[in-house]
């Protein structure tokens, strides 16, 4: 619950009177408010800046630091406020978080010294609001990679129990780590740069004899050539099988772009070793040696910019597409016009669409090659028009292209950050709204140990019991509890706490077969969510002390952890609850089992019945949790008791 | 120029005049003699309702978000729907404080009529006297849509028909179909859980 809409839970508790006459079933008992004291003024003095406000309003909150006990340790007796030795202006918005709900990060506000003074008061970072939340993660994200700049310089240092393996793989993906590792970066791009100079001066024709026609270089010069080659090839592929050892991931090293590059620059020449000079392959030979271009790309290890265009290519695809989708369509139109216009002149180049797609993509790029010409007067009309609207096509998008590349890469990673933002925001309200159905399973389970110790006279056992409730929570678990009672259900939450579908029909086998049988084991999703479910209070993540989150079997053990005595009084509890479980659990099973009619009479007996579905995953330690004395199901409130 | 000023005017007046809608409450003197709360409750109740609502009247938007941040599970939304007209008396589509305090000064501290007065009001939802079975079907299903889907046992959907059908059993003596206001309050001061179920709020605030 939102800190502003709790002073309207008297308000709700109210209205629940409309639902009064209609319920059949008697109500629960109110939670009793114990030492209940008029509101007062607290004065917080930080630094000297005195804040005063409504204790109430500190007390909305009450697993951060001013809203529990914990402020007592800074309480100055003599001066009667609570004194903290803190920065005051930060104190500013972590007060206006209890005020409002809402905490916000103020943009003056160096990001260390805030996430000090949020960890020191025990408020979570993640429950920064919309509106300050990106900021403060931009700030954090460039605060930790400046950290970690920081770091990597003081990083040369080689780390002492890195295997050769690792330093290795350290070397290729950072020459500066060490002179062996620039070495070697140097000397690859050395050969590259060979290789790709061997690969075009190849093809230079050299001077001729005199009697005897031009000849390229490559077949003047061909042991030399072949032995620069060879010598590359080597090269690349001694790098190749070390970057594959030394690679931390075999699997994903092979399927990355460079290795696939880096296989293609090598494979003409191991393919051309293996074939003969058969005449019939060696055309398909000759085109395998264009892949020795391929050398150049390797290039891109070496240079960051090559790396991102690659990538902003990559991420403008869409717009590229449509402008190539748009230039086809333009294309074809205006070939099949030309071709049209010009079929009835005589010597006329136009000989299909096809071929005049050539004069109109010369065209409307401006090249005007002059190669084809039209002859028709309606031809040279459209052929005019073709030029000057390819002045349009072409030149219009390109400059939207160039905007739409910083666009695109920008708004891409802003896009991501604001999904990856409303996933977060999403789920922190998901969380809430569990935190909130989970406390009140909780708290209705302690409402039961509470009525059992009560019967047995431990008073201590339940003050401990009643204290991980506020106030404001059981009453709004009493609230709920009232609406229970009227329906005559209960809340079951498997759905909301998994988000998983669970099977209706399976729910109600597994309610038939485990029956009075061992306690289902805990869902995974919970206890994975230890540190951040909770009521919509925040919760300190790192704090242990959460009785709270867990509505499972271990955890309704976790209050019993503190105190010893309570497996007594869980016996105790499965003594007394079995009977009425019995009467009832055959209307129960009725209802199950045939539609019968609502029977008003027999569930007086008002035993309600909360079972926890077993999840598909089922955690073995769950049942191990269990003490070996009560097999009974976990049954919430017998207030005919 | 002077024209064009007047119109740059009278826009800025349209939009001054749409963005200060408030509501500044009556007195506390006069609240504490309307209702039965002191001064000092007065003083926290309308520190609580101010904060959530700054400009003095609740909406129904704002009143059923409010209402529907404490039922999770389910969809408060109909049943917040009845209870906002069961407290904007005048009908005039926003709550004020004034109507708020009111309501509640009956909830909480009113006789045990007057508060089967009020609940009868909200059943009755066309204000007509009677509670027909269409108008309690209609609270009946808005109160188990509440619960939400995943219950147990699960509700299924002919409940609310027969929970209503119980209630005019009990309720509706002469059988004529429709709960006046006195087989109301005289069935419900004749059940035993119903008065004590009347009592249990007291202590709100």
């Amino acid at each position: 619950m939102a800190a502003g809409v709790a002073a309207w839970l008297p308000f709700a508790r109210a209205a629940a009177i409309g639902w009064m006459p209609v319920a059949n079933l008697p109500m629960p008992v109110a939670p009793a408010e114990k030492n209940k004291r008029q509101d007062e003024l607290i004065i917080l003095n930080v630094s000297g800046r005195r804040f005063q406000t409504w204790r109430n309003t500190l007390d909305r909150y009450p697993d951060t630091l001013l809203g529990s006990s914990e402020k007592e340790f800074f309480y100055n007796e003599e001066t009667k406020e609570y004194f903290f030795d803190r920065d005051p202006d930060v104190f500013r918005s972590v007060l206006n978080f209890y005020r409002t709900g809402k905490l916000h990060y103020p943009r003056y506000e160096c990001i260390s010294s805030y996430d000090e003074e949020l960890a020191f008061f025990g408020i979570v970072p993640e429950i920064i609001g919309d509106c300050c939340y990106e900021e403060y993660k931009d700030r954090k994200r460039e605060n930790a990679e400046r950290l970690m700049d920081d770091q990597e310089d003081n990083k040369d240092a080689k780390l002492p129990n890195m295997t050769f393996r690792e330093t290795m793989w350290r070397a290729f993906e950072n020459p500066h780590t060490s002179t062996m590792a620039l070495v070697f970066y140097y000397v690859t791009g050395f050969f590259i740069a060979v290789s790709v100079i061997t690969n075009v001066v190849e093809t230079v024709p050299c001077g001729s004899a005199p009697n005897q026609k031009e000849v390229p270089c490559g077949e003047r010069y061909t042991v030399a050539f072949f032995c620069m080659d060879t010598a590359c090839v080597m090269i690349f592929t001694v790098e190749y099988l070390m970057r594959l050892f030394a690679a931390p991931s075999r699997y994903r090293f092979m399927r990355s772009v460079m290795s696939i590059i880096d296989v293609v620059a090598i494979l003409p020449y191991y393919i051309g070793l293996v074939m003969t000079d058969n005449e019939d392959v060696s055309g398909a030979f000759v085109t395998l040696r264009v892949f020795r271009v391929f050398r150049i790309f390797k290039f891109s290890r070496h240079s960051q910019g090559l790396r991102i265009l690659g990538y902003t290519l990559k991420s403008c695809a869409s717009e590229l597409g449509f402008l190539l989708f748009s230039l086809t369509m333009a294309i074809i139109i205006f070939a099949t016009v030309m071709f049209y216009a010009e079929k009835g002149s005589s010597s006329s180049k136009f000989t299909s669409i096809p071929a005049s797609f050539w004069y109109t993509i010369v065209t409307m790029t401006t090249l005007g090659y002059g190669d084809m010409v039209p002859k028709t007067i309606a031809g040279k009309i459209f052929g005019s028009i073709c030029s000057l609207s390819g002045v349009l096509v072409i030149a219009l998008p390109v400059p939207v292209i160039v905007s739409n590349f910083s666009r695109i890469y920008h708004q891409n990673q802003r896009a991501d950050k604001r999904r990856a933002q409303k996933k977060a925001r999403l789920a922190r309200i998901r969380i809430s709204k569990t935190g909130s159905s989970n406390a009140f399973l909780h708290s209705k389970r302690n409402g039961l140990f509470n009525e059992a110790l009560e019967l047995t006279g431990s008073t201590e056992d339940e003050k401990r019991l009643s204290k991980s409730t506020s106030l404001l929570e059981s009453q709004h678990h009493h609230l709920l509890h009232c609406l229970e009672k009227t329906t005559v259900s209960v809340l079951a939450l498997s759905h909301i706490l998994n988000h998983e579908f669970v099977d209706e029909q399976y729910y109600q086998q597994s309610y038939l077969e485990g029956g009075l049988q061992n306690y289902p084991s805990r869902s995974p999703s919970l206890s994975s969510q230890d540190g951040v479910t909770g009521t919509c209070c925040t919760r300190r993540t790192k704090k242990h002390h959460t009785p709270l989150p867990n509505a499972s079997a271990p955890a309704h053990m976790q209050p019993l952890t503190h105190t010893h005595t309570h497996p007594q009084g869980l016996q105790e509890l499965s003594t007394i609850h079995i009977q009425p479980l019995s009467t009832s659990r055959s209307s129960l099973n009725m209802r199950v089992d045939e539609p019968a009619p609502l029977n008003c009479q027999s569930s007086q007996i008002t035993t309600a019945i909360i079972s926890i579905p077993t999840p598909p995953v089922t955690t073995p330690e769950g049942d191990a949790h269990l003490p070996a004395g009560p097999t009974h199901q976990n049954v919430v409130k017998v207030s005919a008791l | 120029n002077h024209a064009l000023m007047g119109s740059y005017e009278n826009s800025s007046d349209s939009d001054l005049e749409l963005s200060t809608v408030r509501h500044q409450p009556e007195g506390l003197d006069q609240l504490q003699a309307q209702t039965k709360f002191t001064r000092k409750e007065l003083q926290s109740l309308y520190r609580g309702f101010k904060n959530e609502c700054p400009s003095g009247l609740v909406d129904e938007e704002t009143f059923k978000s409010i209402y529907s941040q404490f039922f999770p599970q389910g969809d408060a939304t109909t049943y917040a729907h009845f209870l906002f007209n069961a407290f904007d008396m005048d009908r005039n589509g926003s709550i004020r404080f004034e109507d708020f305090v009111i309501g509640l000064s009956v909830l909480l501290r009113g006789s045990v009529t007057e508060k089967l007065n009020w609940a009868f009001n909200l059943y009755d939802i066309n204000k007509d006297g009677y509670i027909t079975k269409e108008e309690m079907l209609a609270i009946m299903k808005s109160i188990y849509d509440m619960m939400g889907r995943y219950t147990y046992p699960c509700v299924r959907d002919e409940a609310p028909s027969e929970h209503v059908d119980k209630f005019f059993q009990k309720m509706d003596r002469n059988r004529d179909g429709v709960v006046t206001i006195e087989e109301f309050i005289e069935t419900c001061q004749k059940d035993e859980n119903i008065m004590n179920s009347m009592q249990l709020f007291e202590n709100v605030i």
